[in-house]
């Protein structure tokens, strides 16, 4: 009743070419079967396994850096799929039609899931899903800075669609060929489904984009505020990356951050024309010798200050999801007594058969 | 104004900027017949509606992630069927309303739902006992509906009862564990219990010329109800207080908060498209 009712359009197909041969290469891989066993020498073996393009499961040895830094990096794309439900979750009541209701409800819902994979995934490295929540609601673990800004407009929605879910593909996509593969196979899933998610906020925009005058000057006011928030989910430049380079080593990350970054510039240029909204960038220009636009960097010092805490919105998503997870504490305790009664009544039952 | 108030009827010309449209459109033009069917149809559409609202609100709020995913799902089944509901009471009215102009373009005293539904969602147990006399409902609504001689009422009733008996189950699943929980759960389960519970006679009431009559519904209604409590280690409140009023367009005094929240955004901008 709710869901895939847009005409298709081609924003997105590339990038979901590079899902589905992600998906075809993990299952050759799979077919392949790696070689030999992890015998005397685990490391090399790792090492091996890495080379060949083959992935690393949750049983194997890895190196203690290696494991650390993947649930880092997988808590924290959890995290930031259920912070980040907050700012759309912002629209969901006041929708503008119940077609976009459905849409933004269902789209909420699946950042929920999205989210439960990711935990999911970073399990199989021996960390709970309660120490990952917890150690996100102390602030000690990190969710993506995008979601610290405000959704002020319904515009908005179609705004963190293209942009932010269209940023957020451009992450991605390179991860479903990463090296772990609990977290190549999430990942695979999830950006199909975020491909789908970049094509609703597209499609919204290009409603509003020609709809009433007023519709039009909400999609660029919107366009206006998150361009470059959206070009800072890229990371800092590659000069200042300081996780990058052993990540590449290990194939957990397969582009580095200004690559990417340029990637997401080249692919939105023609989206905003066919839009007819104006990225707020004079300097947007086709460069013919490197073969891409050049563009103005975000304020990277910016970035830096939401990540530290200081942008429009992180106290407030922060005590939004710690007053959820309080409020729901009793209902949790509640559970957890009636299933602890429920299986001693069922050990009970069981005894009296075994007796009688 | 006060003749407008008095109206009973849907607005023969629906106004796009609803409450605050110039002087002349305050004066409705002669309520065309309004046919039962559709005061049935939107009464049940409304319900749906309101409910998805609520349940929407709980997004991002509730108690365990698995558990935000379920009440978005059945945010979902509501809002789904309220739309064809909606869609099917604008034909049969025939005056070319579509789903958003009854859903975004009616004030509170024009809506049909319960006022079960429009209640505020409370804790994480009020929204639970307001979900299982509502599903309670529901099931057995649907199953009759799916064997009703109008064809699309059947078919919306085939599709919708399966989603409410999942619906029936997720709520009576909480119920029981929050009421044989913890002392806590068991004490908040009750207090929701007592608050809501004279809620549901409204839904109940006779109408012997409804294409279903809610009376025939009672039977099923207390059986599920009285067993789910019982299960819960609750106690069925006594008391002959039945608040209604719903279904004629005589709301709580919190329908009107809703429905501002729902319809804000579109009534902002009359005609646009989104």
């Amino acid at each position: 009743m709710y869901g895939n009712d847009f005409p298709a359009d081609d924003t997105s197909s590339g990038l979901l070419g590079e899902v589905e041969a992600a998906e075809m290469a993990l299952r050759e891989a799979a077919e392949r079967g790696r070689h030999g066993a992890a015998g005397a020498d685990p490391a090399a073996y790792f090492t091996e396994v890495i080379a060949a393009d083959q992935k690393v499961e949750p049983r194997d040895w890895m190196p203690e850096s290696y494991r650390a830094t993947l649930i880092r990096q997988i808590a924290q794309h959890a995290h930031s799929e259920i912070i980040g439900m907050q700012p759309e979750g912002n629209w969901i009541t006041r929708a503008p039609s119940l077609k976009r209701k459905a849409i933004l409800l269902a789209k909420v819902q699946d950042e929920a899931g999205h989210g439960l994979y990711l935990y999911a995934a970073a399990e199989t490295l021996g960390v709970s899903r309660d120490e990952l929540v917890d150690l996100l609601l102390a602030g000690r673990q990190k969710y993506s800075s995008i979601f610290n800004y405000p959704t002020l407009s319904w515009a908005d929605m179609g705004t963190i669609g293209w942009l932010v879910d269209g940023a957020a593909i451009v992450n991605q996509v390179p991860l479903c060929r990463c090296s772990y593969g609990p977290y190549a196979r999430a990942m695979i899933r999830i950006c199909k489904e975020e491909s789908f998610h970049q094509r609703q906020g597209y499609e919204i925009l290009h409603t509003l984009a020609h709809g009433t005058p007023a519709q039009r000057e909400m999609a660029q006011d919107s366009v206006n505020r998150w361009w470059y928030p959206s070009l800072a989910m890229f990371g800092p430049p590659d000069t200042d990356s300081t996780h990058s380079a052993q990540s590449m080593a290990w194939k957990i990350k397969r582009f580095s951050n200004d690559e990417l970054r340029q990637r997401f510039v080249d692919m939105c240029v023609g989206q905003a024309e066919v839009l007819g909204l104006t990225l707020p960038d004079p300097a947007l220009c086709w460069n013919d010798e490197r073969g891409a636009y050049d563009f103005t960097q975000p304020d990277y010092a910016e970035l830096m200050r939401v990540i530290k805490g200081a942008g429009p919105c992180n106290r407030q998503r922060m005590e939004h999801r710690r007053r959820s997870h309080r409020e729901g504490a009793w209902v949790r305790s509640a559970a957890a007594a009636y299933a602890a009664k429920q299986a001693s009544k069922k050990e009970q039952a069981s005894r009296k058969e075994r007796v009688a | 104004m006060t003749a407008y108030v008095e109206q009973t009827g849907p607005r023969a010309v629906p106004t796009a900027s609803g409450t605050t449209s110039a002087a002349p459109e305050l004066t409705p033009a002669a309520p065309e017949p309004v046919t039962k069917r559709f005061e049935f149809v939107l009464g049940l559409a409304d319900d749906a509606l309101v409910a998805a609202q609520r349940l929407a609100e709980w997004c991002t709020r509730g108690p365990e992630m698995e558990e935000d995913i379920a009440l978005s799902n059945i945010a979902l089944d509501q809002l789904g069927a309220a739309r064809l509901l909606l869609t099917y009471a604008g034909e049969l009215e025939g005056a070319g309303r579509d789903e958003d102009a009854l859903a975004y373009r009616r004030d509170d005293r024009e809506f049909r739902n319960c006022l079960l539904v429009e209640l505020p969602n409370g804790d994480f147990a009020v929204t639970m006992a307001k979900l299982l006399f509502l599903a309670a409902y529901q099931v057995p609504l649907y199953t009759a509906l799916a064997g009703c001689g109008d064809e699309r009422l059947a078919a919306i009733g085939a599709k919708a009862r399966k989603e409410s008996a999942y619906h029936l189950d997720h709520a009576s699943l909480w119920v029981r564990r929050l009421g044989d929980g913890t002392d806590e759960s068991h004490r908040r389960m009750q207090a929701a219990v007592d608050e809501v519970w004279p809620y549901p006679h409204e839904l109940l009431t006779p109408d012997p010329t409804a294409p279903v009559d809610p009376a025939t519904l009672r039977a099923d209604f207390d059986s599920v109800v009285s067993s789910v409590l019982t299960e819960a280690t609750l106690t069925v409140p006594e008391t002959s207080w039945t608040p209604a009023g719903g279904r004629n367009g005589v709301h709580t005094e919190h329908l009107s908060y809703l429905l501002a929240e729902l319809q804000v955004l579109h009534r902002a901008h009359p005609g646009a498209s989104w």
